[in-house]
């Protein structure tokens, strides 16, 4: 048995490869998204450009100024001295936000008052804005407690202070370029095996392939190996860009990410070799794989937290494989984590891996007419 | 007298980038008011002259006057006087018949008032009265094409241009849409060009253009071709179970151009009109035949091209045949999809080393019993045994002992033609000594030696179909299953390939081939006619013959009988 399905591997291999389309599509887009996800996607912020609007002429404003100017994600681009120059500013995206000091605001603190600060900000992009805000919360906490020490008073009787395990700056690239990860051989995979039997259904040369004497398991595992060997090196790939080209650190075990991404791997293929067996056309077989990749990459957590979805949609996320990868691959890459924590990730990718694999090898002699 | 020319092909010259030559120093007349063929095999630049005369591409050289026009400079007065059907017409199939043929009276500008009467007189003529409300993509393949000749017909052309208006449509349907054509060249005096690859439609042209690698070969009425040929056709009459050797020998004598296997023995062409004097047992009579279009084609082609010397084909010594129990065994058998039987409980029987023929229009059910012989469908009901192995019980073990060569060429474009053949030998399990002799007798017997690191979709026409053979016969099956082998390629390859099937059901491989081409079926040496899922006739092509046999038409051809039949059971069934 094996020796048949090792031509057809071999096969597959060399149509794969000969084919100009599909060598593009195996190499091409996964190092653009790589380049991408890894410079572009960013949750930081820097060079934030803010306006100042100062009617203080008192020192606390200053002092508080020059804080944010030392900052390196602020940018002060724009002074202005009257409320009707707030919005064009504003609304033009010039900048991000105007602080504004009222006139009385050193006078009114002097008195022992405490006195507002006034932030407007531009809440079109709420995330940005929510990490701004953040950014300057911290900023005047700082003002509050060194001006309370300076007067020789109490600090405040509660206070954060905070420390990030496995992240230690809480730098975004650290967790998105391990997501790459995942994200690029569910890409790789899913688009080669969406491609395999509908290209053969394309050519006319499936019904010459299920004439010989394969059976459906054989062209089944035939199928699916040279994808599975495609996404390994893939993936491989990236684990080795992300650490020595990004930066980012591997502290967990690698018998782990492996067979992780194995299982994963394995999910991955099954969703692919059923959207190929429906499909009649290659167009529809890449058409069926975004219409899966999409959807998996945004439920996934890749980019927004699971937790903060609906519960329906919570409920849904359970069955994307790339759900429970994303936790292994993050999870071996910064936190060491032993198997026992990572198993409850490890079988549910399998149980998805062996019904998808069933349903695809029962669709290629069942949906041949 | 001619009739004054609608069409004027001067010189044309057209390439397609640098290397291949549509169309090379083509220069025709097209009679008005005429029915003109232009026949010749796929790839022989029909369709490039239909669209160039269409004024949709622009020759290279020469020129071509529709009506008086020149189709380069006055490009858009032409295409309001003709009405051009390509091979695929672009039927909306998801409108009705009615709004197809509204829409394509919009874009002929129809007058509103006009149109009542047009449709009323094209509906009728093309039987789709019944059905305006129908959705296109609902209609049959022949119905389809009729509603796509009524919407080009709507806009009243005096021109039209028809690409291979009859493939995939079934005898029947196919007289009716000659009926449709000549009728309008009577009532309205337009003039028709209509290309195809099948020489015996052509015969139903009042004159004929033939046309072989971008270069007409001869114009003229098809009685014209007939009697260049006269004296130089003869039918061999021998028994069924001579004929194949006979056809041999008589292709190695010198004076014979060509000789074809057909029901009653061995068609031969001279290469003079003369009986060459041939060394023949007495139970073999030679009569002159009467000479048709196709005897023209290949005698002058054979003529042109000296004889390939082509190595027989023959098959390594193989284990001992067993008896001579039928290799195909079909009993009730039955396939249903959802509620509709497509195969109702038919049987047959085929026999070590004969070539047999499922005959059908299509939907008749042949594919669907060819799909399920070859293992490629489920059975739903019934019983199929092919090579002695149960198709139920072990698809797999029997798919091991058949090859299979689809209709459309469909081996591994990209992969070379090694690639191919380790491939294939690879996956019927042939293991390394075995498999080196058999990839070296496939090279060596189909002459593929010289292409061995070619893309496959790179060979020509003719050699992806030694290759798809040569892979079909890697693992020395039993049976081999044809899908439509033929269809559209030109005759002096059909013959080679009929050449390769002989010696092959010589040597004992049974050959089971699906056709809707009545030529292809006469090759055969036995075959069942198939409609609506069940089986009309079965017997020799002679056999089959004698269906349509009547007073005023003592030797009817298979077309004749297939109609005969199918037209039997529409009436019983009505």
């Amino acid at each position: 048995m094996f020796h048949r399905v090792w031509f057809l591997i071999v096969k597959e291999f060399l149509a794969l490869f000969k084919d100009k389309r599909s060598r593009f599509v195996v190499i091409a887009p996964p190092l653009v998204q790589l380049l991408v996800f890894g410079y572009a996607a960013t949750f930081d912020l820097n060079d934030i450009p803010y306006a100042v609007y100062n009617e203080d002429k008192g020192e606390l404003s200053r002092q508080l100024l020059a804080r944010l100017r030392g900052s390196t994600v602020f940018t002060e681009t724009a002074r202005i001295r009257h409320d009707r120059d707030i919005a064009p500013l504003i609304d033009r995206r010039e900048v991000l936000f105007v602080i504004h000091f009222g006139p009385r605001f050193s006078e009114n603190q002097a008195r022992g008052d405490s006195a507002p600060v006034q932030i407007i900000i531009d809440g079109r992009n709420s995330n940005t804005a929510l990490i701004t805000l953040g950014y300057l919360r911290a900023i005047l906490a700082g003002i509050n407690i060194q001006w309370l020490e300076r007067r020789g008073k109490a600090a405040p009787p509660a206070f954060v202070e905070s420390r990030a395990w496995f992240n230690e700056n809480l730098q975004s690239r650290w967790f998105i370029v391990p997501g790459i990860v995942a994200l690029l051989t569910l890409v790789v995979t899913m688009v080669t095996t969406a491609l395999t039997v509908a290209r053969e259904r394309e050519q006319g040369t499936f019904d010459q392939l299920l004439v010989t004497p394969l059976t459906p398991f054989e062209i089944l595992l035939g199928k699916s190996i040279p994808p599975f060997i495609i996404g390994m090196v893939e993936g491989s790939l990236i684990v080795v860009f992300a650490i020595f080209w990004f930066g980012v650190p591997f502290r967990g075990q690698w018998w782990i990410l492996y067979a992780g991404m194995s299982f994963y791997l394995l999910a991955a293929i099954g969703v692919g070799l059923m959207i190929s067996s429906l499909s009649v056309t290659q167009q529809q077989g890449l058409l069926g794989a975004f219409l899966f990749i999409v959807p998996a990459v945004i439920l996934s957590g890749f980019a927004t937290p699971i937790e903060n979805m609906p519960e329906m949609v919570q409920q849904i996320t359970y069955l994307n494989p790339m759900r429970y990868f994303l936790i292994i691959v993050r999870s071996t890459f910064l936190a060491d984590s032993p198997f026992p924590i990572l198993w409850p990730m490890f079988w549910p990718m399998a149980l998805i891996g062996v019904f998808n694999l069933t349903l695809a090898a029962w669709l290629f002699r069942h949906r041949l007419y | 007298m001619r009739a004054e020319p609608a069409v004027h092909i001067q010189g044309v010259h057209k390439s397609f980038g640098g290397s291949c030559t549509a169309l090379e120093n083509f220069s025709a007349v097209l009679a008005k008011s005429a029915v003109t063929g232009l026949v010749g095999p796929d790839g022989a630049g029909k369709t490039t002259l239909i669209r160039l005369i269409a004024g949709l591409l622009e020759p290279d050289r020469g020129r071509i006057q529709v009506f008086d026009l020149d189709t380069t400079t006055d490009t858009s007065r032409i295409q309001r006087q003709l009405g051009y059907m390509p091979q695929r017409f672009g039927l909306y199939e998801d409108m009705t018949v009615e709004e197809n043929l509204d829409l394509y009276a919009d874009l002929q500008g129809l007058e509103r008032e006009a149109r009542k009467d047009r449709y009323r007189a094209l509906l009728q003529m093309t039987g789709l009265a019944p059905f305006t409300r129908r959705l296109a993509g609902h209609l049959s393949g022949g119905m389809k094409q009729k509603l796509g000749l009524a919407c080009v017909l709507v806009g009243n052309p005096r021109l039209l241009l028809l690409d291979e208006p009859t493939v995939g449509v079934d005898p029947v349907s196919r007289r009716e849409l000659w009926q449709i054509l000549y009728s309008q060249v009577r009532s309205g005096g337009l003039t028709v060009l209509l290309s195809t690859a099948y020489l015996d439609e052509a015969e139903r042209c009042q004159e004929v253009i033939l046309i072989h690698r971008g270069r007409p070969m001869g114009q003229g009425p098809p009685d014209d071709f007939r009697r260049r040929m006269e004296g130089r056709v003869y039918q061999v009459r021998a028994p069924a179970s001579l004929r194949r050797r006979l056809q041999k020998n008589l292709y190695a004598v010198p004076e014979i151009v060509d000789s074809v296997v057909q029901a009653e023995g061995v068609r031969i062409i001279t290469r003079t009109p003369a009986l060459p004097t041939l060394e023949i047992p007495a139970l073999i009579d030679i009569s002159p035949a009467t000479p048709n279009l196709e005897d023209y084609f290949v005698g002058t082609l054979a003529q042109l091209s000296p004889r390939p010397e082509k190595r027989a084909l023959t098959l390594p010594a193989r284990r001992a045949a067993g008896k001579d129990e039928p290799v195909i065994v079909v009993e009730h058998l039955k396939r249903r999809f959802g509620n509709f039987y497509a195969v109702k409980d038919i049987s047959f029987e085929v026999g070590r080393g004969e070539v047999f023929g499922l005959l059908g229009a299509n939907g008749a059910g042949k594919t669907t019993t060819f799909r399920m012989l070859c293992g490629l469908l489920p059975v739903s009901e019934g019983k199929a045994r092919v090579a002695g192995v149960d198709l139920r019980r072990a698809p797999a073990k029997a798919r091991a002992r058949l090859g299979y060569m689809a209709q459309k060429f469909s081996l591994y474009g990209q992969l070379s033609v090694e690639e191919n053949l380790t491939f294939f030998s690879g996956v019927y399990g042939l293991k390394r000594p075995v498999r080196k002799q058999r990839l070296d007798w496939a090279l060596n017997t189909f002459d593929l030696t010289p292409f061995v690191a070619h893309k496959a979709v790179d060979l020509p026409l003719g050699y992806k179909q030694r290759l798809a053979m040569a892979c079909a016969l890697l693992h020395q099956p039993d049976i081999l299953f044809l899908d439509e082998p033929t269809s559209g390629v030109d005759p002096l390859a059909r013959r080679e390939f009929w050449r390769r099937i002989n010696a092959l059901a010589e040597q004992k491989v049974t050959v089971m081939v699906t056709t809707h081409f009545m030529e292809e079926a006469e090759y055969c040496d036995r075959l069942v006619i198939m409609q609506a899922g069940t089986i009309l006739a079965e017997g020799t092509p002679a056999e089959i013959r004698r269906h349509a046999e009547t007073a005023d038409n003592p030797t009817p051809t298979l077309e004749d009988a297939f109609i005969r039949l199918i037209g039997a059971t529409v009436q019983t069934s009505s």
